[in-house]
């Protein structure tokens, strides 16, 4: 399965999503440059975090206009999986491709910490790996990740089962319902604040990560 | 040639009489204001070291490991199998009392562009914070303020950049009030065949400038740096750069990829300084000289004159020279990242800096003028100043109750108590490799390319070496190598940034020398050489100088990729050895030496007397032991004692996520307070499984050290027994509590 981790300028944890998918995954990665909207073929689109255009603006405010997510686009609306995290939730917010906004944390400071998030569906191509109702130990690091979307979506999301994963016990960051991670209408398209490329060694304290990514090698099916 | 100014523009510069006079008469003339402004920064303490640089000569500065000492940028060690690791530690003191937030954040641009600058990619930065009290009548507020503006300037731009802030340390005391400490350390790691260096060669090879354009922020900052304050400081405030970290992780990129080219000759940030440092820097270290045009520099505003484009502290910048007909090679990598690569002038034989503007020369000056024959001063010093008394008061044996109340004291206390609220600010994590973060002994990160880890430490300790500069500087050198025994690496060099007061004052001067002596002979001693570093002097405000304050940062290798074990307690039933023994170093007045410690600060509210006895062979001894265990996998845990003593340090064992408490039992001849609360250096606490602790004692008889059997781990409880009766017992989770939330109960009382 081939992953394709797009760099914006200020993407910062594009290393380590490429380490982790390559060597702990061992799939294989290539490196997409903004401006180039070729995806080389790739079977997944991964947006890693960072502060893409030095945040400035709002997150990801401005690498949505970069080529690349033209294709982006193009690739989610053919149904293929498209995964953000951190950064990469943000971008995919401020494109339209999940819907909602992320503000910032409710203590107003950036928060580095290892969270439980449980999983709250299966029925996806991130998840379908998971045990139901299982929780994953996972990093999360970000300024603004406190998810807010009017009542309606809320409420929309969750009848839908596009929830995918929860912060468990404490809410780190304020985010409504406890929202970690949100599907779009297709399944197909994922964002969520914690990392699990940062968990996914047994050297940095959990591998629950992994989880995540095997669900992707797991339900990739040949595409006809 | 344009206007000259007179001796007393000179004065307003900052130089003295002489110093004008020696400029003069080396020129033939009196300089130009360009000159002069270019001069008064490089004659400043910052950039020339002139109060500091004959005894700086006394460290040692070479080992098999170095391969580039002080001097450069950075310094840089051999770390095996092909790879180096670049490393430093700078002060943005000044700059982060007049504005904290930007002060600290580009006091860490400023560390981060030295190490990528050497062609390290970098990825460790720990930092040494010193606030004044935080619930202090007057100033507490300010304080308060100050703290979480620096702290969040870190946190701003090292998270933006990408490098984790893994580790550092963070000191109360009265003396920081009017004058905090913001010392940041950075590590880099690269092949060992692609070190850059800040040197210019090759006669007719363009000189480019690279990165953000130059505008009027930080203009003099290396000379503010190098004065001491007063009530008019706020004023200095458009003193302070402001910083961009996404611009500086572009500038990395970029760097690194036009490194990789082949085409970059040498290349240097633009710090302190700004294009006066770097231009006159790279031309001194290369033998040669450097001619620019202004004209060509980009600019942010219009109307520079050339004296403020020379003195410009903007961020984000580097010079580098490349070599001629592969220009474009360098152009296009930083065109790739959207950065400006302009050409500003070449390298010229005549071993001047030569500084035009559109055609005309302002400034005609020999690089030597500004570097190597910089005034250098053997300032007059005397005994070390001294503030508290080398005896302090008859203090009775506390009873049981006491002791417990001053344990929560002491683990509530702002030195002592969790720095999760600074900590959890910073992303630590990022780039996958750090295997031990902030909270612990030393930090460790993995280097996934090369098969080992590095593990840094970061410590400075004010308490003692205002008591006794020289052994104050040998003890804290000593507990940053414990500090990388306990998680099994050994030190291989060290960093230092020497914080103190007015060097022209005979006892502030005299705390400088005794502190490097004592640094040399430890540095020696350990070897760990000193491979580069800063100083950081005039740190007074209204005449109140900081207590001295030397900070090191220590680099050790463990060649293994593997975490650790933790300080933390992992399970119940675990044998407690001490390793280092109880109070090893005998008696030597202990009530005197009591008196330097945390209990006296912070529960009998004074110090006195002097520092705790170092042998430094036993120390080595200890070192040498723990290393050995730990990198036997003979303990779940190993925790360095360090402030607060015994007592502070079995605590701490306890706050892991188990919470998994202690039975200590003690058989000692000293009052209870002094074998819990002594902070005698050379000990570790250690926890071992049953069968794992005949070996661990095995080792320590080998090494020739104490290893008492004090007690083993038990649930949720901390219990201690001194002489075979219990003296008090509390649960973990009371403790903890205590400890956890302090700083954050502090912070919001505002």
């Amino acid at each position: 399965m081939k992953f394709g981790v797009v760099i914006f300028p200020g993407s910062n944890c594009d290393h380590d999503a490429v380490y982790a998918l390559s060597r702990n995954l061992s799939q294989e990665v290539v490196e997409i440059w903004h401006r180039s909207e070729d995806l080389c073929g790739v079977d997944v689109v991964f947006l890693p975090g960072g502060f893409s255009y030095g945040d400035y603006l709002r997150c990801g405010a401005i690498a949505r206009f970069s080529p690349v997510m033209r294709s982006v686009k193009r690739f989610a609306a053919s149904g293929r999986p498209v995964m953000g995290v951190c950064n990469g939730f943000q971008i995919l917010l401020e494109a339209g491709l999940l819907p909602g906004a992320l503000m910032r944390n409710r203590n107003l400071r950036f928060i580095c910490k290892t969270v439980r998030l449980s999983v709250a569906t299966i029925d996806s191509p991130f998840t379908n790996r998971c045990r139901p109702g299982s929780v994953l130990a996972a990093p999360i690091a970000h300024g603004e990740g406190c998810y807010f979307a009017g009542g309606d979506l809320l409420d929309r999301l969750e009848s839908e089962d596009r929830v995918a994963f929860r912060y468990a016990g404490e809410n780190p960051n304020g985010s409504a319902r406890s929202i970690a991670g949100i599907l779009n209408e297709g399944r197909n398209v994922l964002g969520m604040m914690p990392h699990p490329e940062r968990a996914c060694d047994p050297a940095m304290g959990s591998t629950d990560g992994l989880t995540v990514f095997q669900s992707l090698v797991a339900a990739a099916v040949p595409v006809l | 040639m344009i206007a000259e100014v007179s001796e007393s523009a000179a004065l307003e510069h900052g130089l003295t009489r002489e110093e004008y006079a020696r400029v003069s008469e080396r020129l033939g003339r009196a300089p130009t204001l360009t000159e002069l402004g270019i001069v008064s920064v490089m004659w400043s303490e910052h950039c020339s070291y002139k109060s500091s640089r004959r005894h700086l000569k006394k460290l040692p500065t070479r080992g098999e490991r170095i391969l580039v000492g002080p001097g450069e940028n950075a310094g840089i060690v051999d770390i095996g199998g092909g790879w180096a690791a670049a490393f430093k530690i700078e002060s943005h003191n000044h700059p982060s009392y007049i504005e904290p937030f930007q002060g600290a954040a580009t006091g860490v641009g400023g560390i981060l562009r030295d190490i990528f600058t050497m062609g390290a990619r970098p990825v460790a930065v720990m930092d040494a914070l010193r606030f004044g009290p935080l619930d202090a009548p007057r100033t507490g507020m300010r304080n308060r303020h100050i703290l979480k503006g620096v702290v969040g300037g870190i946190a701003h731009y090292g998270n933006c950049f990408g490098v984790p802030t893994v580790g550092g340390e963070c000191v109360f005391a009265d003396s920081y009030s009017g004058n905090p400490l913001v010392n940041a350390f950075a590590l880099g790691v690269f092949a060992k065949d692609s070190i850059f260096l800040g040197s210019a060669k090759g006669v007719g090879n363009p000189v480019i400038y690279v990165g953000a354009k130059t505008g009027r922020d930080g203009i003099q900052g290396a000379s503010m740096a190098s004065a001491e304050f007063d009530e008019n400081s706020a004023a200095k405030r458009p003193n302070v750069q402001v910083g961009d970290p996404f611009l500086e992780k572009l500038l990395l990129e970029a760097c690194l990829e036009a490194m990789a080219t082949g085409a970059v000759l040498g290349i240097q940030d633009m710090g302190a300084a700004g294009l006066t440092c770097s231009t006159a820097e790279m031309g001194g270290r290369g033998g040669v000289g450097i001619e620019i045009d202004l004209k060509h520099v980009p600019q942010r505003e219009k109307g520079m004159t050339p004296y403020e484009i020379m003195l410009s502290e903007s961020q984000e910048r580097m010079l580098l020279v490349a070599e001629r007909g592969r220009e474009r090679e360098v152009f296009a990598a930083f065109e790739k990242w959207g950065l400006d690569a302009v050409e500003i002038g070449a390298v010229t034989d005549d071993g001047n800096l030569t500084v035009k503007n559109h055609g005309e020369v302002v400034a005609l000056l020999e690089n030597s003028l500004l570097t190597d024959d910089a005034p250098l001063y053997d300032r007059p010093y005397t005994t070390p100043l001294r503030a508290a008394p080398l005896d302090g008061p008859q203090v009775s044996a506390p009873a049981g109750g006491e002791l417990r109340a001053a344990l929560t004291k002491l683990l509530a206390s702002p030195d002592l108590c969790s720095k999760r609220w600074i900590w959890e600010q910073y992303d630590y994590q990022v780039r996958t490799n750090t295997t031990a973060g902030p909270g612990g002994d030393a930090a460790v990160i993995r280097l996934k390319e090369a098969g080992i880890s590095l593990a840094m430490s970061l410590d400075g300790n004010a308490r003692y070496c205002s008591l006794d500069p020289r052994l104050g500087t040998k003890l804290l050198v000593a507990e940053c190598c414990r500090n990388l025994a306990v998680v099994g690496a050994k030190p291989i060099g060290a960093t230092n940034n020497l914080n103190f007061g007015n060097p022209e004052k005979p006892e502030i001067m005299a705390q400088i020398v005794e502190s490097i002596e004592g640094m040399a002979e430890a540095c020696a001693h350990f070897e760990t050489p000193i491979t580069g570093g800063n100083v950081s002097l005039y740190n007074e405000t209204l005449g109140e100088s900081i207590d001295p304050t030397p900070v090191m940062g220590v680099v050790g290798i463990v060649e293994r990729v593997d975490p650790p074990p933790g300080a933390w307690f992992l399970k119940a039933g675990r044998k407690l050895i001490l390793l280092g023994g109880l109070l090893p170093g005998g008696d030597d007045r202990v009530e005197r030496r009591f008196g330097s410690g945390e209990y006296a600060k912070t529960v009998l509210g004074r110090t006195w007397g002097l520092p705790p006895a170092l042998d430094l062979d036993y120390e080595s001894a200890v070192q040498a032991a723990v290393r050995e265990i730990v990198r036997a996998g003979l303990v779940e845990s190993a925790h360095d004692l360090s402030a607060g003593g015994l007592a502070v340090a079995l605590a701490e064992c306890c706050f892991g996520p188990g919470k998994v408490g202690a039975r200590l039992a003690v058989e000692t001849g000293r009052p209870a307070h002094v074998a819990l609360f002594h902070e005698a250096p050379s000990r570790v606490l250690a926890a071992a499984p049953a069968d794992a602790a005949a070996a661990v004692l095995g080792i320590a008889q080998r090494h020739g050290i104490e290893a008492p059997v004090v007690g083993e781990t038990i649930a949720d409880e901390l219990v201690v027994e001194i002489n075979g009766s219990e003296a008090f017992r509390a649960p973990v989770a009371e403790l903890y509590a205590a400890w956890d939330t302090a700083l954050e109960r502090m912070l919001e009382a505002s």
